[in-house]
C-alpha cells in the first residue's frame, strides 16, 4: 500500500498534491503576513529622471509626508529598495540606466510611473530624445497622471500600489 | 641607508614578488550618478588618488529633451508650457525672459500693473526655488532638519503662487504681453503676512544651519573660486556673487520695473562653498524686501496684460533678453523670420555655465568635500540639459 | 527730364505699332507718353518713402554703443560688418579667419571678459551656419548691461571654425554643444565629442533644419 503510494511513477503527483495542501494551509495566512510587511515598508530608489522629482521631494516633506503611509524617503542604496518611482521624462540616454537600476534591485520590486512623460511621453511626445512612456523599459504597476502630479496624487498612487500588493500572491 | 629603488632591486634579486606601484594603479575611477542620493539626472566621472580628486569629467544630458528644437515647431504662445519645464520650481523666471524677448520681437508694451504682478510672482518663485535648493543641500550634507524646514516653508509660498496662478509649480503665468490673470482678493495681505513670517524663519535658518559649526567646517575654505577664475569661467548668479563680483541682472540691466525698486546686490568675497551657499540665503532676505516694496508701489487697478493678436508675429529679427533667475543670468536668444513660429530659440542658462566650474573646483579637493562643492554651485541638471 | 522724353518719344512710336497693331491709335501714343511723364516722378516718390521708414524703425544708434563699435572698427577697419546697434545690444559679423584676433582684442582692450552663450543657427537657404558668441563683461561696470554678439558664418557642408577656447575659457562646453547640435567642428578645441545626446546617437545633428522631429 505504502509502496504503491510513493512509487517513482506517482512521486511527482504526490509532491504536487502535497504542495497544494501546503499552499492552501499556509498561503492565505502567511501570504497575508508577508504582504502586510511589504506594504508598510516600501523603499523607493532615489532615481530622478526629470522634473517630477521636485514634487516627489515635496511629497517627502513635512506637509505631505508619505512616510505615514509606509513609503520611506528616497534612498540611495539599490540593494535595499523594492520600489522605483520613475519621476518624469525618460530620455534615450537615461533609459539603459533605468533598466540597469531596475535589474539590480532584489525581488519583489514594483514600479510607479509618475507624470505624463513617464506614461506616454506627455508634453515631449514629439521630441527626438524622449521615450514615449517607460512601458518598454520596465513593467509598470501603477500610473500616476499629472504634469507634474500633485503630491496628493502621488500618495493616492502609492496607496493603489499597496492595494495591489495586498491582493497579489506571494511568490 | 638604502633608497627605495635599491630595495626594489634587492627584492627582485631575491625573487620576491614586490611590484612597484605604477602611477596608474594609484588612481581609482568613480562614476557618480545618474543614480545617487543627491540630485539625480547628472553623472560625473572622477578619479581619486587616495582621498584626493585628481580628475573630473561631467557627463550631462540625461534629461536632454530637445526644447530648442521643439520650440521651432510651435508658435510663440504654445511654447510657454514646455519652456518652463526645465526649471519646474522656478517656472516664472524662465518664462519671464522668454516673454521679454517675444515682446521685443513682436513689439508689445506691458501695462504697469502687469509688470508689477510679474515681478511679484518672480520674486515669490525665487524663494520657492532657493528653498528647494537649500533642502537638497541639507540632504547632501546629511542635515535632516534642513531638508524638512525649507520644504515646509516652501509650501507656504507655493500656496500663495497657487492662489495667484492656479497651479502648484507649473504656472505658465508670464505670457508675452503681461500676466495671465489678476491677483485674487486679499492677495496683498496674505503676501505681506507670509513675508513677515518668513523673515522670522530666516533668522532661525541662520542659527541652525549657517551657524552650525559642523556645516561651517564642511564648507569654509572648501572649493575656493577666486575672482579672476570666476570671470574667466564666466559663471553666473550666486556663484559669481560669492566670488566678490556684485553682478546681478536686476541691477545691471533692470528689466520692467526693477529700476524703481531699492535693493542691494548681495555678495561675499571669500568664494568658498560657504559663501556660495550663503549668498542665496542673503538673496532670499533681500527678496523679502523687494516683495514688500513691490506690493506697496503696485497700482491698485488697471490692465494686467496687453491685447495680443491671436497668432502674434513680428518682423524678422532677433532678440536677446536676460533676467536674473535663481541660478543666475538666464537669457533667451530668439531669432524670428517673420512667421508666428520662432526660427531658432536658444536658452542660455546659469546652470550650464556653472557646470564648467565643477571640474575646476573638484580637482584637488578631498572626496568627502565633493557634495558640498557640487551642490553649492547652484546647479540644476534638468535646466542645464534643456 | 524733357530731353529724355524727347529722346524716348521718337523711339516708342517706332516700337509700339508692331506691338499693338489693331488697337486704337489714339491711346497707343498716349500710353507711352503718360508713363514716361509719370515714371520719373514715380520712382522718385517711392524712394524717399522706402528710405524714410528704415530710419523710423531703427532710430539713431545710441551714442555709447556706437562708440564701442567705432573703437572696434578703428582697429580692424572694414573686416568688421555691423549688423545692428541697438540699446544695450550690438551685433557684429566677422570672417572666420579674423575671429580669434577680434575676440582677443575684445577681451584685452574692450573688457568683454566672458562669453555667456554660443548660439548656432542653420540657414539652409544660404547654405551657411551662423555661430554667435554672446560676450559680456563682469569687470567693467559700464559694460554690465551690454551684450556684444560676435557672429561668424561658415559653410554648411563643411562646417569648420577656429575655436575661441584659448581666448574665452567659458566657451568650452558651449562650443562642444554647438558641435554636437549643429555639426560645426571647432579647430583646436580639445574635445569635439558627444555631450548631451545619447552615446548611440546615429543621426544628423538635431538642430539642423533638415532634421525633422517625428510627427511634424
Amino acid at each position: 500500500m505504502k509502496k504503491e503510494l510513493v512509487s517513482p511513477t506517482t512521486f511527482n503527483v504526490f509532491v504536487s498534491k502535497l504542495s497544494d495542501v501546503l499552499v492552501k494551509a499556509l498561503d492565505a495566512p502567511l501570504g497575508y503576513a508577508i504582504n502586510w510587511g511589504r506594504i508598510w515598508s516600501l523603499w523607493p530608489v532615489h532615481l530622478e529622471t526629470a522634473c517630477c522629482s521636485v514634487e516627489f521631494g515635496a511629497a517627502s516633506g513635512p506637509r505631505y509626508d508619505v512616510e505615514r503611509f509606509g513609503i520611506i524617503e528616497a534612498f540611495g542604496s539599490l540593494r535595499q529598495c523594492d520600489l522605483i518611482v520613475v519621476q518624469g521624462t525618460v530620455t534615450r540616454k537615461m533609459a539603459p540606466r533605468l533598466r540597469m537600476v531596475y535589474d539590480q534591485m532584489p525581488e519583489p520590486k514594483y514600479v510607479i510611473a509618475m507624470g505624463a512623460c513617464a506614461i506616454t511621453g506627455g508634453l515631449y511626445i514629439d521630441s527626438y530624445n524622449v521615450l514615449p512612456g517607460v512601458d518598454s523599459i520596465v513593467p509598470v504597476d501603477v500610473y500616476v497622471p499629472g504634469c507634474p502630479p500633485r503630491p496628493e496624487t502621488l500618495i493616492q498612487g502609492t496607496m493603489l500600489l499597496q492595494e495591489k500588493i495586498k491582493r497579489s500572491k506571494i511568490k | 641607508m638604502t633608497s627605495l629603488e635599491d630595495k626594489f632591486e634587492e627584492s627582485k634579486r631575491l625573487g620576491l614578488q614586490i611590484v612597484k606601484e605604477s602611477e596608474e594603479d594609484r588612481l581609482m575611477t568613480l562614476s557618480i550618478g545618474p543614480q545617487h542620493p543627491g540630485s539625480g539626472h547628472f553623472r560625473f566621472t572622477i578619479k581619486v588618488d587616495g582621498d584626493y580628486i585628481v580628475y573630473c569629467d561631467p557627463d550631462p544630458g540625461y534629461v536632454h529633451r530637445g526644447e530648442e528644437k521643439m520650440s521651432e515647431y510651435r508658435n510663440f504662445i504654445q511654447n510657454i508650457p514646455h519652456l518652463e519645464r526645465p526649471v519646474i520650481h522656478d517656472s516664472t523666471n524662465i518664462t519671464y525672459a522668454y516673454s521679454l524677448a517675444v515682446e521685443e520681437l513682436v513689439g508689445i508694451e506691458v501695462p504697469r500693473r502687469g509688470q508689477y504682478i510679474r515681478a511679484i510672482a518672480s520674486e515669490l518663485n525665487r524663494q520657492v526655488y532657493t528653498l528647494y535648493w537649500l533642502a537638497i543641500y541639507g540632504i547632501f550634507l546629511g542635515h535632516s532638519t534642513m531638508f524638512m524646514w525649507p520644504t515646509g516653508d516652501r509650501e507656504l509660498f507655493i500656496d500663495l503662487l497657487e492662489a495667484l496662478t492656479g497651479a502648484r509649480v507649473t504656472h505658465a503665468f508670464n505670457i508675452p504681453g503681461g500676466v495671465r490673470n489678476d491677483t485674487p482678493d486679499g492677495f496683498k495681505d496674505r503676501c505681506i503676512r507670509q513675508v513677515r513670517y518668513f523673515e522670522k524663519r530666516l533668522k532661525e535658518y541662520e542659527d541652525i544651519f549657517y551657524n552650525n559649526p559642523l556645516f561651517r567646517q564642511r564648507t569654509e575654505q572648501v572649493g575656493v573660486l577666486t575672482k579672476e577664475d570666476a570671470i574667466k569661467l564666466g559663471v553666473a548668479g550666486s556663484v559669481l556673487r560669492a566670488s566678490g563680483i556684485p553682478y546681478d541682472i536686476r541691477k545691471a540691466e533692470p528689466y520692467d520695473i526693477y529700476n524703481e525698486i531699492d535693493f542691494k546686490v548681495q555678495y561675499m568675497k571669500t568664494g568658498d562653498s560657504f559663501a556660495r551657499s550663503y549668498v542665496p540665503f542673503l538673496d532670499m532676505k533681500e527678496s523679502c524686501h523687494i516683495i514688500e516694496q513691490l506690493l506697496d508701489k503696485m497700482p491698485q487697478s488697471g490692465e494686467v496684460r496687453a491685447k495680443l493678436q491671436p497668432n502674434p508675429k513680428g518682423p524678422p529679427g532677433e532678440a536677446y533678453r536676460r533676467v536674473e533667475s535663481g541660478r543666475g543670468a538666464l537669457g533667451y536668444h530668439i531669432i524670428s523670420d517673420g512667421t508666428p513660429k520662432p526660427y531658432r530659440v536658444k536658452i542660455s542658462v546659469g546652470s550650464f555655465r556653472n557646470m564648467l566650474a565643477l571640474p575646476f573646483l573638484l580637482v584637488g579637493q578631498k572626496l568627502a568635500d565633493m557634495p558640498s562643492v557640487y551642490w553649492s554651485l547652484n546647479y540644476w541638471p534638468v535646466e542645464a540639459d534643456r | 527730364m524733357s530731353s529724355n522724353n524727347n529722346k524716348e518719344e521718337p523711339k516708342k512710336p517706332a516700337a509700339a505699332p508692331p506691338a499693338k497693331p489693331s488697337t486704337t491709335k489714339t491711346t497707343a501714343p498716349a500710353k507711352p507718353a503718360t508713363p514716361a511723364a509719370a515714371k520719373p516722378p514715380a520712382p522718385a516718390a517711392p524712394k524717399p518713402a522706402a528710405a524714410a521708414p528704415p530710419p523710423k524703425k531703427e532710430p539713431e544708434p545710441p551714442a555709447f554703443e556706437k562708440g564701442l563699435v567705432d573703437e572696434i572698427k578703428k582697429k580692424f577697419g572694414d573686416s568688421i560688418k555691423t549688423v545692428f546697434i541697438r540699446p544695450l545690444r550690438i551685433k557684429i559679423q566677422v570672417e572666420p579667419r579674423d575671429i580669434t584676433e577680434v575676440a582677443t582684442f575684445l577681451r584685452d582692450s574692450m573688457g568683454f571678459d566672458h562669453a555667456e552663450s554660443v548660439t548656432g543657427t542653420d540657414y539652409p537657404k544660404d547654405g551657411q551656419i551662423e555661430v554667435t558668441y554672446h560676450l559680456g563683461s563682469y569687470s567693467r561696470d559700464d559694460l554690465g548691461a551690454q551684450v556684444l554678439s560676435l557672429t561668424t558664418r561658415t559653410n554648411r557642408d563643411d562646417a569648420r571654425l577656429p575655436t575661441l577656447i584659448n581666448v574665452y575659457k567659458s566657451v568650452e562646453y558651449h562650443e562642444r554643444e554647438t558641435f554636437e547640435m549643429l555639426g560645426v567642428y571647432f579647430d583646436g578645441h580639445p574635445r569635439n565629442e558627444r555631450f548631451l545626446l545619447p552615446e548611440d546617437w546615429a543621426d544628423i545633428p538635431p538642430l539642423r533644419k533638415d532634421f525633422r522631429i517625428k510627427g511634424r
